[in-house]
C-alpha cells in the first residue's frame, strides 16, 4: 500500500546546496526502503519536522522507557502531535557505547545497520555529544528487541539521566605522536568500573569521564567532563635539532621567531644563531603549541603520565565551569597506577553521590562547598598546582595554620626520602 | 507464569583494538610525526617506518542506513575496511597505501560526501538534536548546520584559516552542542508561559523550584489548584524549568532567538582553555535556512581570516587586538547585555588603563 506523503515545502529546501542533506536521507527511507513500516515512520517523521519548521516549535516529550534490567540508556520520545503523525508517535533513541577511540570495521557497521533496520527507523548518528552511537527512532518493543540482538554480539547501552555517562577519548596512541598515555585503556578502566552506575541512574546528576592524550585536549575534557584525564610528561621535551634546522631552513627565521619562540606562553624558548632551539624546560608548561607547529622536531618527553581535573561542565545551572586540577601528575604504567586512578574516580563519585544536591554537577558542588572540603572528602592532599594564585580574600579562620604547615613539610620530607 | 526476560550482558565500552586498523594496532603509542599532505588528508609516520593515510569526510551526521552502507561500501572497495568517527561526526578512512588516497577521495566526493575538515579548516559543526528528536529545542540543529555548512563548504574543504575553527550549534541554552570558536546557540528572551491546569499533574514542583538558578520560581495556588509562578523580573529565561516541567513553555515562535558566542577554545595550547563569549544576539530563528545567523558567522570568519596571524585561534586573535576592536571590525553592536552580571562577573571587567586608542 502506497503511503500518502506529507507535503514538506520548508524542509525540502534543506535538500539544496552541496553539503549532504539529512532530509534526503530520511526521504530515502520513506521512498526506497522495502519495508512499509519504515516508509511510514520516515514519512510521519518528515511530517512532524515540517510542522516544527512551520510553527517554530518542537513537539517531542520525554517519558520512561528502558530495557529489562536497566533504568536508563534510552532517550524516550513521544510525539505531542502523534494523532497527525501516528507512525512516528513513539520515536525513542537508544544510546549505545561505542568502542574506545570510535573505531569500527565496515563489517561491524553493516551488522549494526542490519539490526537497526530490523527493529528501528534506520536513522543513526555517529556520535552524539555524550559519545554514544545514537540509534534514533523506534517504538517501545523495538528498543528491547534491538538491544537484545546487539547486546548478544558485543554492544551495551550507554547512560542517560543522573548516572555515569558513556566516556570519550581521543584517537591518541592509535594514531597520534602527541599521545602521552594509553587513552583507550584509561577510559575503559574508568567507565567499565561503573557499569552499574551507567545503567541504573541513581546519582544527583550526570558524571562524565573524558580522556585526552595530550594538553591539546581534543575531546574537550577540561571544559566538559566531571573527571578529565589529560596525558602529559614531566621531563624535558625531546628536540631533534637537525629537524629544527630543517624547519628553520624551510620556513625562515622570522616565521620561527614569530610563531614558535614568541608564542610560548612562558617565554621558555630561544632560537640560537646556528638555528637550533634552546628550551628552558623548567618553565615549560607543556601547552603543546611548539610541538603542534614543529611536530617532526619536537616531541613529548619520556616520563609520561596524566593530569587529572575535576568539575568541568557547561552551562546549567550556575554557569560554565572548567575542571580544577586535583592530581598534577601521576604515572599510568602499572596495574597499581590503574587501580589508583579508578580509586580516585570511586572516591569522587561516592563523595558526589553523598554530598551533591539534586541536579548539581561536581563542579557546582565544589563551588558550593569549597575545593578543600572536596579534597578532604576524596583523600587528596593540597598542592600549589591546584590554584592559579593563592587566596586573595583575608576573611578566613587559620587557627590550625601550624598543623597544616607541618603537614606540608612532612610531605616534602617524605617525598625527598622516597627520592 | 511470569514471562522470562533475557538478562543483559553488561559489557560496557567495547575494546577498540578489535576494530582498529592493523597498522595502527601494530604501532600503538609509537607514532613519530604527521603531515597534512593536502586538505582532508593526514599522513602519520611511526618510528617503525610504517605510514598510515587518513582521509576525512564530512557527512550529514543523521545517517540513514543507505548512507551508512554507502560509506561502508566505499571503505571496502577503496579503503582497507577500517573507519573511525570523529567527535564532530566526520568519518575517517585509514589506508596504508598512498595510491589508495585519491580513488578514496574520488569515491567519497562522487557519492556526495565532503572531503576536508583537517588542519586549519572550519570544522564540521558539532550539534544537538533539535526539532528532529530533542524534547526542549528552541530551534532545529541539523537544519541550521546543513544550511550553514552549505555556505562554509569551501572553508571545510580548504585549510587556509589562521588556525583551526571549531563551530558548534545548540538548540537551547543548556548548550549540549559544546564550546566553540564560534557557537550558534538559542537564546530565550521571554519567561516561560505556564499552563496552570497541567502543572500539578505533570511536574514535581519542588524539583522545578530547585532547578531555577535565580530563585524566581515559587509554589502558588492558581484557580484553587497547586501550580507554580515565576517572578518575571528575576527570570533570566534560561529554560532550566522546562525539562522537568513542560507546562512551563519556554519556546516561542517569535521570541526564541539565536545568539552567537566566540572564543571558546578547549586546547591548552598557548593560553589556558577558554569559554565562549557573547557577541551577537536577537538573531531571528528563521527556518529553513537561517540566513541571518549564517551571515554573521561568515562575517566573523572573514574578519578573523584577514586579520589574525598564523596559529592564532579566534580567542588568541581577540586577546591580541582587544574586544573593542573586535566589535569595530565585525560591525557588531556592543550593548549592555555584553557586560556580564552573573556570579564572578567583576573578574571580567577592566580594572586597568590597558586601553587601545
Amino acid at each position: 500500500m502506497a503511503i500518502e506523503k506529507h507535503d514538506t515545502p520548508m524542509i525540502d529546501q534543506l535538500e539544496d546546496g552541496p553539503w549532504p542533506s539529512f532530509i534526503s536521507g530520511i526521504k530515502r527511507m520513506r521512498d526506497q526502503h522495502p519495508e512499509e513500516r519504515i516508509n511510514a515512520m520516515a514519512n510521519d517523521l518528515l511530517g512532524q519536522l515540517e510542522h516544527s519548521y512551520e510553527t517554530r516549535k518542537g513537539y517531542w516529550k520525554g517519558g520512561t522507557v528502558s530495557v529489562y534490567g536497566y533504568g536508563g540508556g534510552i532517550i524516550p520520545r513521544f510525539s505531542e502531535v502523534g494523532k497527525q503523525f501516528p507512525a512516528s508517535k513513539e520515536f525513542h533513541t537508544l544510546r549505545v557505547q561505542p568502542p574506545a577511540g570510535n573505531m569500527y570495521t565496515t563489517e561491524m557497521l553493516r551488522q549494526l545497520a542490519d539490526s537497526w533496520e530490523k527493529y528501528g527507523s534506520g536513522m543513526v548518528t555517529f556520535h552524539g555529544q555524550t559519545g554514544n552511537i545514537m540509534f534514533i527512532g523506534t517504538d517501545t518493543p523495538g528498543t528491547q528487541h534491538f538491544f537484545d540482538e546487539i547486546n548478544d554480539y558485543g554492544w551495551d547501552l550507554g547512560g542517560a539521566g543522573p548516572c555515569v555517562r558513556t566516556a570519550m577519548c581521543c584517537v591518541g596512541a592509535a594514531r597520534c605522536e602527541q599521545s602521552n598515555c594509553n587513552e583507550q585503556s584509561i577510559m575503559r578502566h574508568l567507565v567499565n568500573n561503573f557499569t552499574d552506575d551507567v545503567h541504573r541512574p541513581a546519582l544527583p546528576y550526570k558524571f562524565k569521564f573524558k580522556v585526552s592524550g595530550c594538553p591539546n585536549d581534543c575531546v574537550n575534557a577540561i571544559e566538559r567532563a566531571d573527571m578529565a584525564v589529560i596525558g602529559t610528561w614531566r621531563d624535558d621535551m625531546k628536540i631533534d635539532q637537525d629537524e629544527v634546522k630543517a624547519f628553520v631552513a624551510k620556513k625562515g627565521r622570522k616565521y620561527v621567531v614569530d610563531n614558535v619562540v614568541s608564542r610560548c606562553p612562558t617565554n621558555c624558548m630561544s632560537l640560537n644563531d646556528d638555528d637550533t632551539l634552546d628550551v628552558d624546560n623548567r618553565n615549560c608548561v607543556r601547552c603543546m603549541h611548539c610541538l603542534n607547529v614543529m611536530n617532526k622536531a619536537l616531541s613529548p618527553g619520556d616520563d609520561k603520565g596524566v593530569t587529572i581535573l575535576i568539575g568541568g561542565k557547561r552551562t546549567l545551572k550556575i554557569g560554565d565551569l572548567m575542571g580544577t586540577v586535583v592530581v598534577p601528575f601521576m604515572k599510568m604504567d602499572t596495574a597499581e597506577d590503574y587501580e589508583r586512578i579508578v580509586e580516585i574516580a570511586e572516591e569522587s563519585i561516592d563523595f558526589f553521590a553523598e554530598n551533591a544536591l539534586e541536579h548539581e554537577r561536581t563542579g557546582e558542588m565544589i563551588e558550593r562547598i569549597g575545593l578543600v572540603n572536596f579534597l578532604e572528602g576524596i583523600g587528596i592532599e593540597v598542592d600549589p598546582n591546584m590554584v592559579s594564585s593563592p587566596r586573595q580574600v583575608s576573611y578566613v579562620r587559620m587557627d590550625d595554620w601550624d598543623d597544616e604547615a607541618a603537614k606540608w613539610f612532612n610531605r616534602q620530607a617524605e617525598a625527598a626520602a622516597a627520592g | 507464569m511470569a514471562q522470562q526476560h533475557r538478562t543483559p550482558i553488561e559489557s560496557g565500552c567495547p575494546d577498540g583494538f578489535q576494530y582498529m586498523h592493523p597498522v595502527m594496532r601494530k604501532n600503538y603509542g609509537q607514532w613519530k610525526y604527521h603531515e597534512h599532505t593536502r586538505p582532508g588528508v593526514l599522513m602519520h609516520a611511526a618510528h617503525s617506518g610504517d605510514q598510515v593515510w587518513t582521509v576525512k569526510a564530512g557527512t550529514q551526521r543523521i545517517l540513514d542506513v543507505y548512507s551508512l552502507r554507502k560509506l561502508c561500501e566505499i571503505g571496502e572497495t577503496y579503503g582497507d575496511g577500517y573507519v573511525r568517527f570523529t567527535l564532530r561526526s566526520n568519518i575517517e578512512y585509514m589506508v596504508t597505501d598512498e595510491a589508495k588516497v585519491q580513488p578514496l577521495i574520488d569515491a567519497l566526493e562522487g557519492a556526495g560526501f565532503v572531503v576536508g575538515g583537517t588542519g586549519n579548516s572550519v570544522a564540521m559543526i558539532s550539534h544537538t538534536q533539535g526539532w528532529l528528536h530533542c524534547d526542549i529545542p528552541g530551534t532545529d540543529a541539523s537544519g541550521v548546520v546543513k544550511a550553514m555548512m552549505d555556505e562554509l563548504i569551501d572553508e571545510f574543504k580548504n585549510h587556509n584559516m589562521p588556525n583551526r575553527v571549531h563551530l558548534t550549534t545548540s538548540c537551547c541554552q543548556i548548550n549540549c552542542g559544546g564550546q566553540g570558536d564560534i557557537a550558534i546557540n538559542v537564546q530565550h528572551t521571554k519567561p516561560p508561559k505556564i499552563r496552570h491546569d497541567l502543572v500539578a499533574n505533570v511536574c514535581e514542583r519542588p524539583s522545578v523550584v530547585a532547578r531555577c538558578p535565580v530563585a524566581a520560581i515559587r509554589p502558588a495556588l492558581v484557580n484553587g489548584k497547586p501550580s507554580l509562578e515565576v517572578d518575571e523580573k528575576k527570570c533570566i529565561c534560561c529554560g532550566a524549568c522546562f525539562p522537568p516541567c513542560p507546562p512551563m513553555q519556554i519556546n516561542d515562535p517569535e521570541h526564541t532567538k539565536l545568539a552567537i558566542w566566540v572564543g571558546g577554545n578547549h586546547s591548552n595550547a598557548r593560553s589556558k582553555p577558554s569559554f565562549q563569549k557573547l557577541v551577537a544576539a536577537g538573531i531571528p530563528n528563521n527556518p529553513p535556512r537561517w540566513p541571518e545567523a549564517t551571515a554573521i558567522v561568515k562575517n566573523i570568519l572573514k574578519v578573523y581570516k584577514e586579520d589574525a596571524r598564523d596559529w592564532e585561534r579566534i580567542n588568541d586573535w581577540i586577546d591580541r587586538i582587544g574586544w573593542p576592536r573586535f566589535f569595530e571590525m565585525t560591525g557588531l553592536p556592543f550593548t549592555k547585555f555584553h557586560i556580564d552580571n552573573w556570579r564572578g562577573a567583576r573578574e571580567r571587567l577592566n580594572a586597568s588603563t590597558h586601553i587601545r586608542f
